[in-house]
């Protein structure tokens, strides 16, 4: 099929590219996250997470991601060791 | 019972919105409803050369909701449709010239007398658009099938919800069932599954708009319009019917149907 759609020389019809390029930039839209709140709520992050683990910053990632209607936030935060 | 006021709104400029209020004013008024339409566009009068009512402006929105005249003589009565009236904006004054209280204040005098207010909003989401939608208890948000309107779209949906305003309805205007087909325009499932708001009609990209509107004429009464015809489905759907969607259906030649079936 694959084959079938390059024979036709249309892997992506330009809707389709609108319509993916229209849900990703909807969903920041819908949030209202700019690249600064995400900046600001990483540095607060940083600060409760602390408290209790020493973490590695510089390897922290924060994320909004989108499912097709919803978004989530994904975190990846190296953990160095528990603070006790 | 008091009339409705109903905003017809869009974010993005350009998109119709008030082509399509001409034209859902004619058709209410041409089913016999006493009808006003509001130009709240300030300093961007438009509404009054799409209807061709230009010619007998003598007062405007700022002159009403100022009260240096009485509502009754800023209302132009157009003369070809016995319910119909034009209240216009005002061409050389600021968008800030109007208060949203002015607006509710106009609105609600106005729902007496009338059983349909639709107000043509400016483009954009600021004080012309607070204006706008002040005074309105529904709102039509107008599209077209591209990404920049449909965005603009989204964002005007949301703040339509914030302001309780109850379930905005959606015309995607434009539509090219051509370019449709051949999968190079978005189509009615993509941009409704996105907005998420229900559908009150599609209007069909016809030349014939361009002509009406060249002549000052409504293209809602021509019956060989295509779009004429979706603009009277949307009048009816407002009344209350329920008509089924028009169909765009094309006859496809052998190549696109060997093309949709492989794609499945």
């Amino acid at each position: 099929m694959d084959l079938m759609g390059r024979f036709f020389k249309d892997d992506t019809s330009s809707k389709d590219m609108a319509v993916e390029r229209l849900r990703l930039v909807l969903v920041h839209d819908r949030a209202g996250v700019t690249p600064g709140l995400m900046e600001a709520l990483k540095e607060d992050l940083i600060q409760v997470i602390s408290k209790y683990m020493d973490i590695d910053e510089e390897a922290m990632e924060v994320n909004l991601n989108s499912g097709e209607f919803s978004a989530a936030l994904i975190a990846s935060i190296p953990v160095k060791r528990i603070r006790r | 019972m008091p009339g409705k006021v109903i905003v017809i709104t869009s974010g993005k400029g350009g998109v119709g919105k008030t082509t399509t209020c001409a034209n859902i004013g004619a058709g209410l008024a041409n089913h016999g409803y006493k009808t006003v339409l509001i130009d709240a566009d300030i300093g961007l009068r438009n509404l009054d050369v799409v209807m061709g009512l230009e010619n007998r402006i003598v007062f405007d929105l700022v002159n009403v909701v100022e009260k240096t005249c009485k509502i009754r003589q800023a209302l132009i009565k157009d003369k070809r449709f016995e319910n119909l009236y034009l209240l216009p904006a005002a061409q050389t004054k600021e968008k800030d010239a109007v208060k949203p209280e002015q607006m509710v204040e106009l609105c609600n005098e106005l729902r007496k007398e009338y059983d349909y207010i639709l107000i043509d909003c400016p483009a954009g989401i600021e004080q012309g658009f607070k204006n706008a939608v002040a005074g309105a208890e529904q709102a039509i948000v107008v599209t077209t099938p591209d990404v920049s309107a449909v965005r603009d779209a989204d964002r005007i949906i949301g703040l339509l919800q914030a302001r309780e305003i109850a379930e905005p309805r959606l015309i995607i205007n434009r539509l090219r069932p051509e370019m449709v087909r051949k999968g190079d325009m978005m189509d009615i499932n993509d941009v409704n599954d996105i907005l998420a708001i229900s559908l009150l009609g599609i209007v069909p990209d016809d030349e014939t708009i361009i002509t009406s509107t060249n002549r000052g004429e409504p293209a809602v009464l021509d019956s060989s319009s295509r779009a004429g015809e979706a603009f009277r489905n949307i009048v009816a759907r407002i009344k209350g019917e329920d008509v089924p969607f028009m169909s765009f259906d094309f006859d496809l030649g052998f190549m696109d149907k060997l093309k949709r079936f492989i794609k499945k």
